[in-house]
């Protein structure tokens, strides 16, 4: 089997989850070599083969600059198609969901999403997709090659296995239409606000709360207990609540003691983020919300209701 | 100005597998895909009050998908143009991505605009398969939009931060369900929405051989279904007005308080 595992970077590393892809497709055996994208990466070459790639392609180019997929669906394209790549794997992220999905089209090659395991099975590859907010595992495949998957945020763990890459520089040739898309600003400094990762109890509230003036509830709440206030990307993009403070895929991974979830859906970006958690409650009015899948208990009602009565609650007890 | 949306008819409740197929069971009620009512949204928006601006929603599905889509039409979008066919059941994205981009090359909307993700596939991917196949820019996971002098730019949330990126029309944007509050269809939206128009197409009428489509032209397959692993217990309650000492007395029983 020969393997091309695509890497992410950010600020001259290499992105975790993808090393973590690229340890498992070592780990899967073959040949194993991953694809570096970017302006002036060619130093992260050595970095790759640290974590299992025996070659390693970089595409250094001013043109790829910028984290934006068609550039990469060009390059990606090219080498799979001159090297045959059995099976071309990313970690899952916003850039390498729209590199992948590109690929596929450009290949007409399966793209399955989602996986948290990938295995040989009787000499198939097969991959393990949560689905219906992980409430059935399916086992999907592929039907022919390549087989392009996509790995859920935070599956595999890096694993050292110390090797001298191969690396080969290859040509950048775009299309048309690929470099009309430009990046006009990236913001990405963190806004100050409290830190979520150490907490021992988090209260998150999401757009249930219906405006950013009810976060008070859920800030009430996380002073009675003691713990800090988190939030999911609908409500940070609404401007509710600091990017900060966000917990799932495109924010932080939190794995608190106590996780309390008030009107907040459960999504699947943002189950990646607290799944980790000891013990998790929520409250959330829809009877089908798909937190209630995993939360440990789950309390059907109005937040308005019950949020100010269990702060009260709670301060009694902690004043007893 | 012309706006596609894409929007697709997922099941309302009661989502299951069917084990035969192995594909979703989409026998019971349908409904619009909630993250697609974002983009119909910021479709009406970005029409405003253009009496020559049009929102059209295109769609890939079953015939019943229409009932569901209707919900568009009484929000406010023009028209729909609804892809069905029996040779499409079961389409991947390879497949639904090359239907989706025929239909779309027949309008030539200057903006496609795309939902979230669909709530069946959880996929969110659709709109970078169908970009690639019109050959025109993507901005995707946009949480801010703005169009001014033939060009598109974007806001959009990554891993690391937030970005803004642009890209001359005609191009492809999928919006974030964090970018409006869809609004609520009014009686006489919904009185209105049947007798807009409500085109269907065959595949054949698009040109798409049948080896594109379906499963035949599809890519991925699936072998087998099974249960996730089990992760403890879980309780639901409904609240009757005692929600918040149900959640002292776990609490305390679990010791996290
Ligand atoms: C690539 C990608 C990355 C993403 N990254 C993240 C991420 O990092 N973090 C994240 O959180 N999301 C992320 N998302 C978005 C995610 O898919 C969801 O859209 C988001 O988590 C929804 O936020 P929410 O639960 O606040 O809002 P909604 O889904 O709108 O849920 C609100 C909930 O509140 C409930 N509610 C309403 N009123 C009340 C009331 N009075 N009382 C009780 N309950 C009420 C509703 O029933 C509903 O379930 C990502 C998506 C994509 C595609
Ligand atoms: N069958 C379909 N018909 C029309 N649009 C679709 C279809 N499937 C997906 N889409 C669009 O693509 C987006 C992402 O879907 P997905 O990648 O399947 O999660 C949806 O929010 C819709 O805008």
């Amino acid at each position: 089997m020969s393997t091309l595992v695509f890497l992410e970077h950010h600020e001259g590393e290499l992105q975790k989850d993808s090393l973590g892809v690229l340890a498992k497709a070592a780990q899967l055996g073959g040949d194993v070599s991953a694809l570096i994208a970017g302006s002036g990466v060619e130093g992260l070459a050595a970095q790759a083969g640290r974590f299992g790639a025996a070659k390693v392609y970089v595409a250094d180019d001013p043109a790829l600059e910028a984290p934006l997929p068609q550039p990469r669906v060009d390059v990606a394209a090219d080498l799979v198609r001159r090297h045959g790549f059995e099976t071309v794997l990313f970690g899952a992220t916003v850039l390498t969901a729209d590199v992948a999905a590109g690929l596929a089209a450009r290949l007409d090659a399966g793209l399955n999403w989602d996986l948290v395991d990938l295995a040989q099975e009787d000499g198939k590859l097969v991959g393990k997709r949560p689905a219906l907010d992980d409430t059935v595992y399916v086992d999907v495949g592929w039907k022919g090659e390549p087989r392009l998957a996509l790995i859920r945020t935070g599956t595999f763990e890096p694993v050292e296995s110390p090797a001298e890459p191969e690396v080969e520089r290859v040509d950048v040739q775009l299309e048309d239409f690929s470099t009309l898309a430009k990046m006009i600003e990236q913001a990405h400094e963190e806004s100050e606000g409290p830190s979520i990762e150490d907490a021992d109890v988090i209260v998150a509230g999401g757009r249930g709360l219906g405006g950013p003036d009810n976060f008070a509830l859920v800030e009430e709440l996380a002073k009675a207990l003691g713990g800090a206030v988190a939030a999911t990307r609908a409500v940070v993009d609404a401007g509710w609540y600091p990017y900060s403070t966000q917990v799932g895929q495109t924010g932080k991974t939190v794995a608190p003691r106590l996780y309390i979830a008030v009107g907040i859906s459960g999504a699947i970006q943002h189950k990646v983020g607290m799944q980790g958690s000891n013990v998790i409650v929520a409250i959330n009015k829809d009877p089908n919300a798909p937190i209630f899948e995993y939360a440990d208990l789950g309390v059907v009602g109005d937040l308005h209701e019950i949020i100010p009565k269990l702060t009260e609650l709670v301060r009694q007890r902690k004043a007893a | 100005m012309k706006i596609a949306v894409c929007a697709k008819a997922v099941p309302e409740q009661a989502r299951r597998i069917d084990p035969e197929t192995k594909r979703l069971d989409r026998s019971g009620e349908q409904t619009l895909n909630p993250f697609d009512a974002n983009a119909v949204e910021e479709g009406l928006r970005l029409k405003g009050d253009a009496a020559d601006a049009e929102v059209v929603l295109f769609s890939l599905g079953p015939e019943r998908s229409l009932d569901a889509l209707r919900k568009a039409l009484a929000m406010g979008a023009d028209r729909v143009v609804l892809v069905t066919d029996e040779a499409a059941a079961g389409s991947d994205l390879v497949a639904s991505s090359y239907a989706l981009a025929r239909v779309l090359e027949r309008e030539q909307a200057e903006l496609v605009l795309f939902g979230q993700q669909a709530n069946d596939s959880d996929g969110a991917v659709m709109w970078a398969a169908v970009a690639d196949r019109l050959r025109r820019p993507l901005i995707s996971q946009v949480a801010e939009l703005t169009v001014s002098d033939g060009a598109v730019r974007g806001k959009r949330q990554t891993e690391f931060g937030y970005d803004v990126i642009e890209a001359p029309l005609p191009a492809v944007v999928a919006v974030s369900d964090a970018i409006n509050e869809p609004r609520y269809p009014s009686l006489k939206g919904i009185m209105g929405a049947k007798k807009k128009p409500q085109e269907t197409v065959s595949l054949s009428d698009l040109g798409v051989e049948g080896e594109r489509a379906g499963e035949s032209g599809s890519r991925t397959e699936v072998y087998a279904l099974g249960e996730p692993p089990p992760r403890g217990e879980t309780q639901r309650v409904e609240d009757d007005g005692s929600g918040a000492e149900k959640i002292v007395e776990f609490l305390l029983e679990r010791k996290a308080l």
